[in-house]
């Protein structure tokens, strides 16, 4: 039995010219959905039907593309909730932020709030899905791994972790379905009383260096990279300088 | 302890009275005599005296006597401290605290927290389980909650989301203040607002009096908007607070926490290879340098304590290690937060490249060089025979930790 999984994805700007483009962390999540359920996979879209991108996400391999048609600057999070609740997914997969508009990442977290699921964040792998419980890798900053256990259904993100996207071909892309499905409209009031502009480039932040008196300036300019006060064990026994650091490296979580 | 010179103008006085008693031991010390072989000798060091702020002076006119001996006085810099009695509004704030210290988003964070408090308000860091901080005091927290409590052991952000709910209705901050970070932060802070049900601002870089402002889309776009109650922030957000020290009074919840069954498991972490974690984000790294002699018995300990191989650059250069694996201005700029140097002398290029290092451990022969001034641990010996006595030491604490567990 495969599982029923369904991706969410959004339409993404390509970092440097700005252009619409499938969104790269929305592309991991379909490939990895593809991975986990082949051809069963459900990808699901809430916006404007005849944005060209969106067939991009069909030369993965899809066949179908569903669209909860709404017109831009509506909020996609009641939608998507109600097409999920009746959807009887196991594995919902997101990207963990959007590539345009706001992009906070918050619509993962609020969709599992109002479904009642759980949410995992940063999905790298699925190890195994059995009764009703899901064995997950994490993906933890430095490259770490983490394994939890997970009641289905459940929602997950995934990031840079998650397995690389397939090419978009052109062929399937032209070939592939794009499903319309109507649903209510809901204007999002964030809008309101924000305002988007060109991000600005942050100023690197300066050294201050806090000091009274010439000499000390110049001492802090000139100093080398010091701790100062660390602890030297001089005349020990290798033994007893190896239990030193092991307790160390123990103490920092890195030796377990 | 400081190293401020002071004068003595009691042993200077003395000096200059040929009447006193201690006249003769103030003296200083002799700067000129004949040699044994007729030549006068002068010790050129021996003239003058270090005036207060550490610079050399010399007296031509024939008067300074006495006071040459370098005194030091032990100054202790005290912060004055920041005092809020009966604090008007809360800002809380929950730190990461990766390793149980806090990370320097962390600091930012607080030094935001504390513009965002003024002098009625009290910065109030909640931190959940253990933690090894001693400095909270110089970050600027005025009040610390400490959750514990075996729920929050591990990955538990259900029950974290629940600890700070709790914590929401005792205290009602007037803003909530997490780190857009990875390591936990900007995952409790959107869970938390989902179940709060109200809008973040997210990765906010600056808060000028009721707005705000944040990285928005893929970076390519700043939102501007009023400043909300939650506020995840971004780092360098704000600078560390660095002049002032806080009382950092412990508070308590009143009411117990609700449990909630956890959905999600915590397993455990996964052993990775970590020779395929890139360098530059390894979390240990055991690095290697020209006072490594036996490069198998190095690699056996990398394996053995399950660390990111490093290298200085002659052990590259002499072919030891791959050139990726370089530690240092012309290698990798790396970021582990235990980064330990056998070996390595230390030299510039090679702790620029450590610079971000959190705990640096050196074992190196001579205690002198420059990695022992910048290690927080330092074991001088051989390497050969440390590295052994290392390998022995972790499988007999694996052992016992399995003898433990069965
Ligand atoms: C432009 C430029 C760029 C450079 N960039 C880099 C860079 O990116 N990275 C880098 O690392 N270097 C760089 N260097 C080289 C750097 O200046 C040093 O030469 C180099 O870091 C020294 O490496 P080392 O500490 O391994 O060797 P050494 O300086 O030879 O130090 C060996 C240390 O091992 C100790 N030792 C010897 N035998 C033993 C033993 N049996 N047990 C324990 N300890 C022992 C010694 O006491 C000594 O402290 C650069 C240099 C230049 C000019």
């Amino acid at each position: 039995m495969t599982t029923h999984v369904i991706s969410l994805v959004s339409i993404g700007a390509h970092p440097t010219s700005g252009r619409p483009r499938r969104a790269e962390q929305d592309a991991r999540a379909v490939e990895l959905g593809l991975q986990m359920a082949g051809d069963k996979l459900q990808v699901l879209h809430a916006g404007n039907i005849h944005e060209p991108t969106l067939r991009s996400y069909l030369g993965m391999g899809l066949t179908q593309l569903h669209v909860l048609e709404q017109p831009a600057g509506s909020d996609a999070l009641p939608v998507l909730s109600e097409y999920l609740r009746d959807a009887g997914a196991q594995v919902v997969l997101t990207g963990s932020q959007a590539e345009t508009g706001e992009g906070s990442g918050m619509l993962p977290f609020l969709l599992a709030e109002q479904l009642g699921w759980p949410l995992v964040v940063g999905l790298a792998q699925v190890e195994s899905i059995e009764g009703g419980v899901a064995h997950v890798l994490q993906a933890l900053p430095r490259g770490q791994r983490r394994r939890l256990k997970v009641r289905l259904p459940f929602l997950a993100t995934v990031d840079n972790a998650a397995p690389k996207p397939r090419q978009s071909a052109y062929g399937p892309a032209q070939r592939g379905e794009l499903a319309a499905h109507e649903v209510e409209i809901e204007q999002d009031e964030l809008f309101t009383g924000a305002l988007l502009q060109p991000a600005k480039p942050r100023p690197k932040r300066l050294k201050v260096i806090k000091a009274k008196s010439g000499a000390d300036r110049m001492k802090a300019a000139t100093a080398k990279a010091s701790g100062g006060g660390g602890q030297v064990l001089k005349g020990l026994s290798p033994e007893a300088g190896a239990e030193a650091i092991l307790k160390l490296l123990i103490e920092e979580g890195v030796v377990r | 302890m400081s190293d401020i010179i002071r004068r003595d103008p009691r042993a200077e006085w003395i000096a200059r009275n040929r009447l006193h008693p201690l006249h003769a031991a103030m003296q200083p010390a002799l700067h000129s005599w004949m040699g044994p072989n007729g030549i006068i000798r002068k010790n050129v060091h021996g003239v003058g005296f270090i005036g207060p702020n550490g610079i050399k002076r010399i007296d031509r006119s024939g008067a300074q006597q006495g006071g040459a001996a370098k005194r030091t006085a032990a100054v202790h810099v005290q912060l004055p401290l920041h005092q809020v009695p009966a604090p008007a509004f809360y800002i809380n704030v929950v730190p990461d605290m990766v390793g149980g210290r806090l990370s320097s988003h962390d600091r930012d964070l607080l030094g935001l927290a504390r513009q965002l408090a003024g002098s009625d308000g009290a910065v109030l860091a909640v931190v959940f389980g253990e933690h090894k901080e001693i400095t909270f005091a110089t970050a600027g927290v005025d009040r610390l909650l400490v959750l514990e409590g075996h729920e929050f052991d591990g990955y538990s952000p259900e029950q974290r989301v629940q600890g700070l709910r709790a914590v929401d209705n005792q205290f009602n901050p007037r803003h909530w203040l997490l780190p857009d970070s990875r390591s936990g932060g900007g995952e409790l802070g959107r869970r938390f607002a989902a179940s709060l049900k109200e809008r973040p601002a997210t990765r906010v870089w600056q808060i000028k009096g009721e707005a705000c402002i944040g990285r928005a889309g893929a970076g390519q776009e700043d939102l501007a908007r009023p400043l909300p109650r939650l506020i995840l922030a971004a780092v360098e957000c704000a600078e560390p607070v660095s002049e002032t020290r806080h009382e950092v009074l412990p508070v308590e919840l009143s009411t117990a926490l609700a449990r909630s069954l956890p959905r999600i498991e915590d397993l455990g972490a996964v052993a990775v290879d970590p020779g395929a974690i890139p360098m530059a984000e390894a979390e240990f790294i055991f690095s290697g340098g020209n006072g490594v002699k036996d490069w198998a018995l190095f690699h056996q300990t990398a394996a053995a304590l399950g660390a990111t191989e490093g290298a200085s650059r002659v052990a590259v250069d002499d072919g030891f290690m791959a050139r990726d694996r370089q530690v240092g201005a012309s290698g990798t700029w790396v970021t582990a937060r235990v980064y330990m140097a056998v070996g390595i002398s230390g030299a510039i290029q090679h702790l620029q490249g450590i610079g971000a290092c959190d705990k640096v451990v050196a074992i190196n022969l001579d205690p002198g060089c420059d990695m022992i001034k910048r290690a927080d641990l330092s074991v001088i010996g051989d390497s050969a025979a440390i590295l052994q006595a290392l390998i022995a030491a972790v499988e007999a604490h694996r052992n016992g930790a399995k003898r433990d567990a069965a």
